[in-house]
């Protein structure tokens, strides 16, 4: 029996008070995410539970039992207060997918400061842009990463300490920097989590728009209430699943579901901190034992692109349940993994903004492959007319996605941005930016991006973040970056230039401004072609036409070009 | 001529490398071992393809193929 039961009869008495009374909370209590994750856990009788079953390269294994997290979560909180870092101070996690990550992010919630997650494979300048923004206080991160950190250090008066969890005594540390090894420092026994209330801020995860800097979405320790409840319903773990998210904490998906969601149940969880092969991960899966797998349609196409004779290698028999999350789930995914693991990825729709999941299919109910699902129970949702941002009543008719912002992971701002915030509403709705239509049955199907912003292997990706970065090599004079279909990631990024008198436009200078973007951003951000152009469509009052790129690269029609500058 | 593998490997130390991770030998695991990511194999594949005067095929382009030094020589070699 799954935890939802019947999709349709939890609709009709739905209240997120279900979740409160799980969780024991009544509105003005504290609430810290942190404290749920680990003490509540304890409390509850599971300290000896495992939490968190770790694998790095070469299959070295780390486990961590519930009150190993609640004690080592204890002593980063410590030793943070220690250093002077308070409730509300940014804290950065900069790591790979390693322990510190995953259990220091409950330490910093319980000290009551902000964990301000980033993804480890950014470039200083990424780095730089989301520092700045969050003027952050600490950061936490390994050597090997350190050196872009010290990069930028000299522009961040604001960064007190950076700690570094790995450090082992062969290079001097520099300045500000601070060593820190979890498993081996003195365990705090004791650490009164800091009394959070549920408008407190809690994390703080950075996305990408059209125009302008990556806006930190601003989360709050409320958001518990629909991450609980909407891991038990959608994700459906119970007592004895070993739980597989495969994505990086420095992502909403990787701490909503990949530790928050599991931990505030008390799941076991597992987690592979190595490269993507599919050999490797089915092998992962046969040797944890994995029971419930929430990965991302880019690892489950390329992991189709392997082939299925890999697959009768490995014992998979212990899964039970998958689901996907990130970009559209393609319907051939969903039929192939059907036909080779016995079960389908159940795709689930959301986003960096909304914190929890809004449109998803559900244990029990039907499958219609390719499609986003249904609503979760609480979650008001249509389809907007794109001009009067009225709801759609007719079936079939593409329109806006909104949502009513009334669920409890809803963000609260984006960080000391709230204009853009605000504009992210019409009529009362929230809207994500994407585009879909509901069919006769009431299943919400993707159609695409209502904006330029590229979504890469599940990442968005600001195409002006790119372009800016394009216009900092000294060979290129103009840039314009759009989507390029891709049948793994769905899409990738492709750049138009012009260069400066004196380049000569060819396969090594193409490489050489690929390696420049995926240094200064991030290699999600790089390029996968560069094209070179005499000159770029622009309209005459001088702006690139970014959509007359798009089309062509997309073989749609361009549309009204009456702008369009003359060559 | 220059020996392949130490091209290839001084190229993945310069790109991919910085100094508190450059001892990297001709059997480092680069895709599983996380230094060279999914996205970055494109760049190192583009590379390849530019200093060797050839062409990789996508569907060769595996994981597993970049997975270390060595074995990347083995592909450029199937492609001369």
């Amino acid at each position: 029996m799954s935890n939802i039961g019947s999709y349709e009869k939890r609709l009709e008495d739905f209240d997120w008070s279900i979740a409160e009374k799980e969780l024991d909370y009544k509105s003005g209590d504290d609430i810290n995410i942190g404290w749920y994750c680990s003490d509540r856990i304890c409390e509850m009788g599971k300290a000896d539970k495992p939490a968190l079953i770790w694998e790095g390269l070469g299959g070295v294994e780390k486990q961590y039992t519930f009150n190993d997290v609640r004690l080592r979560s204890n002593t980063i909180a410590s030793f943070l207060k220690d250093l002077g870092i308070k409730n509300e101070d940014r804290v950065c996690l900069f790591m790979d997918k390693i322990p510190e990550l995953y259990i220091g992010f409950v330490g910093i919630l319980k000290l009551g400061a902000v964990a301000q997650p980033l993804f480890s494979a950014f470039g200083d300048e990424s780095l730089h842009v989301r520092l700045d923004n969050a003027q952050t206080t600490a950061i936490i991160t390994q050597r090997k990463h350190v050196s872009k950190v010290r990069k930028i250090l000299d522009q961040m008066p604001y960064v007190k300490h950076i700690i570094l969890v790995d450090y082992d005594g062969s290079k001097p540390l520099r300045e500000r920097e601070v060593a820190f090894n979890m498993d081996e420092a003195e365990q705090v026994e004791k650490f009164e989590a800091f009394p959070t209330k549920a408008e407190s801020p809690s994390v703080l995860h950075y996305t990408s728009g059209t125009t302008g800097q990556p806006k930190g979405v601003k989360h709050v320790h409320y958001s518990l209430i629909s991450q609980y409840l909407t891991t038990k319903w959608v994700l459906d773990l119970q007592e004895n699943d070993i739980y597989w998210c495969t994505a990086d904490p420095g992502w909403v998906t990787g701490t909503s579901y990949g530790i928050i969601g599991p931990w505030s149940l008390g799941i076991t969880q597992c987690v592979l901190d190595t490269g993507f092969s599919a050999e490797s991960w089915y092998k992962f899966i046969e040797k944890r034992k994995v029971t419930m797998w929430y990965s991302a349609p880019t690892a489950i196409r390329s992991l189709m692109k392997a082939g299925n004779e890999i697959i009768k290698q490995y014992d998979l028999s212990s899964l039970r349940h998958l689901a996907s999350v990130g970009e559209p789930l393609n319907a051939e995914a969903v039929i192939w993994s059907e036909k080779v693991f016995g079960k389908a990825f159940l795709d689930t729709y959301w986003q960096t903004e909304t914190g929890s999941m809004m449109l998803t299919n559900y244990p029990g109910m039907k499958i219609k492959p390719g499609s986003m699902g249904k609503p979760f129970p609480g979650i008001t949702a249509t389809v907007l007319d794109t001009k009067t941002f009225e709801p759609i009543s007719e079936t079939g008719k593409p329109g806006l996605i909104g949502f009513k912002p009334d669920w409890p992971a809803m963000m609260r701002t984006y960080w000391r941005n709230e204009e853009t915030y605000q504009k992210k509403f019409e009529n009362g709705w929230y809207l994500p930016g994407d585009r879909a239509y509901i069919d006769q049955d009431g299943y919400y199907w993707f159609i695409g991006r209502d904006d330029d912003v590229i979504n890469t292997g599940g990442h968005l990706i600001s195409p002006f973040e790119v372009e800016s970065a394009l216009l900092e090599h000294e060979a290129v004079a103009e840039s314009a970056v759009v989507a390029k279909p891709d049948e793994v990631n769905m899409e990738v990024v492709k750049a138009f230039v012009t260069l400066k008198p004196g380049f000569v436009a060819d396969d090594d200078l193409e490489l050489k401004i690929m390696n420049f973007i995926r240094k200064k951003l991030s290699p999600l951000a790089m390029p996968q072609e560069i094209e070179y152009r005499d000159s770029l469509p622009k309209t005459r009052s001088g702006k690139i036409m970014r959509r007359v790129l798009h089309a062509q690269e997309w073989g749609e029609e361009i549309g009204d070009i009456s702008t369009l500058e003359d060559d | 001529m220059e020996d392949m593998k130490e091209i290839i490997l001084e190229y993945v130390i310069e790109e991919y490398c910085d100094e508190e991770n450059d001892d990297v030998t001709f059997d480092t695991p680069l895709i599983s071992g996380g230094i060279v990511d999914s996205f970055s194999m494109v760049s190192l594949k583009r590379f390849l393809e530019n200093k060797y005067k050839i062409s990789i095929p996508d569907a060769d382009a595996s994981p597993e193929a970049f997975d270390t030094v060595n074995k990347i020589e083995v592909l450029v070699k199937r492609f001369q």
